[in-house]
C-alpha cells in the first residue's frame, strides 16, 4: 500500500478521469483489432507492432516537421491503413483457409520484422512528443485534465463515432458486415471477399493508425513495446466481447480506469498484474466478453 | 531396446544419424570457443524447441508463454544452490516439479474451461508476464536488479555443482538434447502418442473413441513445462545471471518455437535441424555484419522474422519434411 | 432378450425450440433398431444425447442397466458405445491404420496388440490394403468404412450410425449394409442407425422408430411401419405406397 496520508476523493477521480481518457485511446486500438478479428477472423498478433509503427510516425513528424500528432492522425492513419490492406490483399488472404497456427504465426513473423526494424532504424532510446500544450491542463470544478489527455480522449471518440457510422450506414459498412455474419452468404451473393477484407484490415490497421497518434501525445515510444500493446488489445477485447464494437471502446475505458487505479494503490507496475488477473477471469468466467455473444 | 528404437528407421537414415553424433561428439576438438558457444546456443534452442514441439506438434496446444517454465526452473535452481549449497542436479527435481504444477494448472484452468486456440495462446502470454512483473518484484531473488550466481571457476570443471569450462556445458547440452530426441522418440510412438496426435487432429472425433482429452492434454503441457524448466536450469548456470525480464520475456518465448516451426512441428528432428539452420545461420550473419564493422543490433531479429514468413508461406509443414522427401530417407512419416 | 438400450421419457430443448419431445424406446440386445423422419425430426439431437455430447433436460438413457444421461462422450465410449458422424471425420494427416490404431488403443494398452486388433477389423472392412494412405486421401466410401472400423475398434456393444449411407451409390450401400450385417450376426453387435435410405432401413432393421417434431409417431416392423398413415403424411410421401 502506499506510504503517506490519506488519498482524497479528488485524487481517485482524478487517476479515474485520466483512466477514461487513455483507455479511449487504447480501446481506439482494441476496435482495429476488434474490427479485424470479428470480420475477417484473423488474429493479428502485429497489432501491437503496429501501433508502435505509428506512434514513431507521429514522433517522426512533430521532429521534423514540428506537425501536431493530432493534426497528423489522419494522413498517419491513411498510411496504415495502406498497409494494412496491402498486407491482408497479399501476405494474409491464402493463409484464411490454413490450419490456425499458421495464421498466427505468420503475423508473429511480421511482428517481429515490424519491431525489429524499428530497433534497427530508430535504436533503443525513447522517443516523445512535446507540444506546446503538453504540460496544460482543464480544471472542471475537482477534476484537473491533462490537455493532452482529454484531446486524445476527444480524438478516439470522434474516430470511433465515423468507425461506426461508417458500419451502419453506408453500403460498403453493409457489405464488410455481412462478410462477417455469413462468408459463403456473402460470396454467393456476388461480394468480393477478398478485397472486402483487405478493406477491413485497413479500417483496423487506420484505427491503429489514428490511436499511435494520439499514444505518441501521451506517452513515450520504444521499439519494445510492441508485445504489451498487442497483449493490452487482446485484453480489452476480450473483456469487452470480440466483434462488438462498443465493446472495445467499454472495454477500454473499464481496463484503463482499473489499471490507473491499481496503478495508485498499488505500484505502477502492478497494473500489468491487474491487468491480466481481469483476463484471466474473463477467459474462464464470460469468455463471450461483457458485450459479446455466445458464438 | 534399441531394435524398438530403430524400428521404421531405415539404414541411410541411422547411417547419417549416426556420423552426426560422431561429428559433434568430436566437434570440441577442432573448433575454437566461438564455436562451441554458438554449438551450446543450437543445442539449447534443439532441446526447447522439441520440449515445446511435444505442447504443439504433438498435442496441438499452442503456448506463446513457454518461458515461465525456464523462469521457474532457473530460479529454483539458482537460489537453491545460492543460498542452500543445493546441487543443480537435485535442484532439478525441484525445478521439474515446480514447473509441473505450474503448468498442470495453466493446463486445468484452460482445459476445463474450455479455452482453446487463440485465447489459450493468450492465456499463455499473460501467465508469462504475470511471473516477469511478480519476479520483479521479488526481492529475495533480487528483483530487477538481477540474480546472480557465485562466480564459476573457469579452469576447472565440477559436473555435480555446474561450474565449469563452455567444454563442460557443451557435452551437458548435447546430452539434453539426444536425451530429448530419444525421449520423444520413445513417446510418440506409444500410446501417449497416438492419443495426442489423435486429439491434435480432430479432438472432438479422438473423444467418440473414448479418449479422455482433457486428462492428455494436461500431460503434454506437463511433460513439455517439465522439460522445459531443466532448460532454465541450463540457463542459469551458464550465464550465471538472471534477470525477470530477459528470463520471462516474451522474446524468449518467442525464440523458443522459431526452430520447431521453422524445421518442423510434429516431426522429432525437425526442432534440431531448425535450431542448426537458424541459429547457424543468425550468427553467420552476425558475425559477417561484424566483420564489416557494422553492429545492428536489431538485425538477427528481422532474419529470424523473414525465415519464419518465408517458411511458413513456402513450406508451412517446416524444412525437415520436405528435406527428409528429397534426401530419400524413407521410413514411416511421423 | 434384455434391453442394452433403454431411452424413457427423453427430452430436449434448444432455447425456444423443442428438438427432442419425450420419446421413449428400447434397444435390445443384438438388435438392428433403425430411426427414421424427416430433416429437423430431432434424430441427430437423439444420438447425440446418447453419444454424450448433449446433456437432456429430461428423462433418462440407461445403457445396460447404467443410467448415462451426464456422462462425456469419452466416457460413454468407455463404456461400449461406439459412434459414427453424419459428416465423417477422420483424422486427416494419420494413416488409415494408425486412425484405427487410436480407437484400438481404449482397450488394448500396447501398440502391437491395438495395432494387430485394428488390422482385423481393417479387414473385415475391406480397408487392410489401404491402410498406409493418408486418411485425408481417402474416397467418401472409403472414409466411411474407415469411420466404421474405427467406431468398430473401440469394442462396442452398441453401435451409433448416422446416416452412414449418405452419399453413397447403391452398389455401394448394399456392401455396407452386409458388412452391417455380417457384423451383427456373427458378433451380435447391436446397432442404432439413423437413416434416410429406405433401401438400406429395410434391409437391415429389425424394428423402426420414426420421429418428427422430436416425438414418436410410430413404431414397429418396417413393413408395417411404412405403411403408417402419419409416417406416410409427414415422412415418406404418398408415392411409396
Amino acid at each position: 500500500m502506499r506510504r503517506g496520508g490519506i488519498v482524497s476523493t479528488d485524487i481517485y477521480l482524478n487517476v479515474a478521469v485520466s483512466g477514461v481518457l487513455t483507455g479511449l485511446v487504447y480501446g481506439l486500438m482494441a476496435l482495429g483489432l476488434s474490427v479485424i478479428f470479428g470480420v475477417v477472423r484473423v488474429v493479428n498478433f502485429a497489432h501491437g507492432e503496429m501501433t508502435t509503427v505509428a506512434m514513431y510516425f507521429a514522433v517522426v513528424l512533430f521532429a521534423t516537421l514540428g506537425l501536431d500528432p493530432l493534426l497528423m492522425m489522419v494522413p498517419i492513419a491513411g498510411v496504415l491503413f495502406v498497409f494494412g490492406y496491402a498486407m491482408q490483399r497479399w501476405l494474409i488472404n491464402p493463409f484464411i483457409s490454413r490450419p490456425e497456427h499458421s495464421q498466427f504465426i505468420l503475423l508473429v513473423a511480421v511482428a517481429i520484422i515490424l519491431a525489429n526494424g524499428l530497433l534497427i532504424v530508430f535504436g533503443p532510446d525513447a522517443r516523445s512528443v512535446q507540444t506546446s500544450y503538453a504540460f496544460d491542463s482543464f480544471k472542471i470544478g475537482p477534476l484537473i485534465v491533462d490537455a493532452t489527455k482529454a484531446f486524445a480522449g476527444l480524438a478516439a471518440i470522434a474516430v470511433a463515432a465515423a468507425l461506426f457510422a461508417f458500419f451502419r450506414f453506408t453500403r460498403l459498412g453493409t457489405a464488410i458486415r455481412a462478410c462477417a455474419d455469413n462468408y459463403t452468404g456473402a460470396q454467393v451473393i456476388g461480394l468480393n471477399v477478398p478485397r472486402l477484407y483487405a478493406l477491413t484490415f485497413g479500417l483496423g490497421a487506420a484505427c491503429v493508425g489514428a490511436a499511435g497518434a494520439m499514444l505518441a501525445l501521451v506517452t513515450d515510444v520504444t521499439p519494445p513495446l510492441g508485445p504489451s500493446f498487442t497483449l493490452l488489445a487482446f485484453v480489452i477485447v476480450i473483456v469487452g466481447g470480440l466483434g462488438s464494437m462498443s465493446g472495445a471502446l467499454a472495454g477500454g475505458i473499464l481496463i484503463g480506469v482499473i489499471a490507473a487505479l491499481a496503478g495508485l494503490f498499488y505500484t505502477p507496475s502492478a497494473k500489468g498484474m491487474f491487468v491480466f488477473a481481469i483476463l484471466v477471469l474473463v477467459l474462464l468466467f464470460r469468455p463471450q466478453g461483457i458485450f459479446g455473444r455466445r458464438a | 531396446m534399441i531394435a524398438r528404437l530403430a524400428e521404421n528407421v531405415s539404414l541411410r537414415a541411422a547411417i547419417a544419424l549416426v556420423l552426426l553424433l560422431l561429428a559433434l561428439f568430436v566437434a570440441p576438438w577442432f573448433a575454437n570457443d566461438y564455436l562451441l558457444t554458438v554449438l551450446i546456443l543450437i543445442f539449447y534452442f534443439a532441446y526447447t524447441g522439441q520440449a515445446w514441439n511435444i505442447m504443439m506438434g504433438f498435442a496441438g496446444q499452442l503456448s506463446l508463454g513457454h518461458a515461465i517454465y525456464i523462469g521457474l526452473g532457473a530460479y529454483t535452481t539458482a537460489v537453491l544452490f545460492s543460498f542452500f549449497g543445493v546441487s543443480p542436479w537435485v535442484g532439478s527435481f525441484a525445478a521439474i516439479l515446480l514447473a509441473a504444477l505450474w503448468g498442470a494448472m495453466i493446463g486445468f484452468l484452460a482445459f476445463r474451461f474450455r479455452v482453446g486456440g487463440v485465447y489459450f495462446a493468450i492465456l499463455t502470454i499473460a501467465f508469462a508476464e504475470f511471473a516477469r512483473i511478480g519476479f520483479d518484484h521479488l526481492s529475495y531473488v533480487g528483483g530487477s536488479a538481477g540474480f546472480f550466481l557465485p562466480v564459476a571457476n573457469y579452469t576447472q570443471s565440477d559436473l555435480w555443482t555446474l561450474r565449469g569450462k563452455p567444454i563442460m556445458f557443451y557435452y551437458l547440452s548435447l546430452g539434453m538434447t539426444v536425451a530429448a530426441v530419444v525421449l520423444c522418440h520413445i513417446m510418440v510412438r506409444s500410446r501417449l502418442g497416438y492419443f495426442w496426435k489423435a486429439i491434435r487432429e480432430d479432438e472432438e472425433a479422438a473423444r467418440a473413441v473414448g479418449i479422455n482429452t482433457f486428462r492428455y492434454k494436461l500431460i503434454a503441457v506437463v511433460i513439455s513445462a517439465a522439460m522445459t524448466s531443466l532448460a532454465g536450469v541450463f540457463f542459469a548456470f551458464y550465464y550465471n545471471n538472471l534477470f525477470p525480464e530477459e528470463v520471462f520475456s516474451i522474446n524468449r518465448s518467442i525464440e523458443l518455437i522459431l526452430a520447431p516451426i521453422f524445421g518442423g512441428l510434429g516431426t522429432l528432428f525437425g526442432p534440431i535441424l531448425g535450431a542448426f539452420m537458424l541459429t547457424g545461420l543468425a550468427e553467420t550473419l552476425t558475425t559477417t555484419l561484424a566483420a564489416l564493422g557494422v553492429d545492428v543490433p536489431g538485425a538477427k531479429q528481422v532474419f529470424y522474422g523473414i525465415c519464419l514468413l518465408l517458411v511458413i508461406t513456402v513450406l508451412p509443414e517446416g524444412v525437415w519434411p520436405w528435406l527428409y522427401r528429397r534426401l530419400g530417407l524413407a521410413g514411416r512419416s511421423e | 432378450m434384455s434391453a442394452l438400450l433403454s431411452v424413457d421419457g427423453l427430452s430436449k430443448r434448444f432455447r425456444g425450440l423443442v428438438a427432442v419431445d419425450r420419446l421413449s424406446f428400447q434397444v435390445d440386445q443384438g438388435d438392428i433398431f433403425a430411426v427414421i423422419g424427416p430433416n429437423g425430426a430431432g434424430k441427430t439431437t437423439l444420438f447425440n444425447m446418447i453419444a454424450g455430447v448433449f446433456s437432456p433436460d429430461g428423462g433418462t438413457i440407461v445403457l445396460s442397466g447404467e443410467r448415462i444421461n451426464d456422462l462425456s462422450p469419452d466416457r460413454i465410449c468407455r463404456r461400449g458405445v461406439g459412434r459414427t458422424f453424419q459428416i465423417v471425420r477422420p483424422f486427416p494427416a494419420l494413416s488409415v491404420e494408425d486412425n484405427v490404431i487410436v480407437a484400438a488403443l481404449l482397450h488394448r494398452h500396447l501398440v502391437p496388440d491395438a495395432r494387430a486388433h485394428a488390422g482385423e477389423v481393417l479387414r473385415q472392412l475391406d480397408l487392410y490394403d489401404k491402410r498406409a494412405q493418408r486418411a485425408s486421401g481417402l474416397t467418401l466410401p472409403d472414409r466411411k468404412r474407415l469411420e466404421l472400423a474405427r467406431a468398430l475398434a473401440t469394442d462396442p456393444k452398441l453401435l451409433l450410425l448416422d446416416e452412414v449411407m449418405a452419399g453413397l451409390r447403391p452398389t455401394e450401400t448394399d456392401r455396407m449394409v452386409s458388412i452391417l450385417k455380417e457384423l451383427n450376426r456373427s458378433r451380435g453387435l447391436t446397432i442404432l442407425l439413423i437413416e434416410h435410405v429406405m433401401r438400406a432401413v429395410m434391409a437391415l432393421a429389425a424394428r423402426v422408430l420414426v420421429m418428427h417434431h422430436g416425438a414418436a409417431i410410430a413404431e414397429g416392423a418396417p413393413d408395417q411401419v411404412v405403411r403408417d398413415r402419419a409416417v406416410i403424411e409427414s415422412y415418406l410421401g404418398a408415392e411409396t405406397v
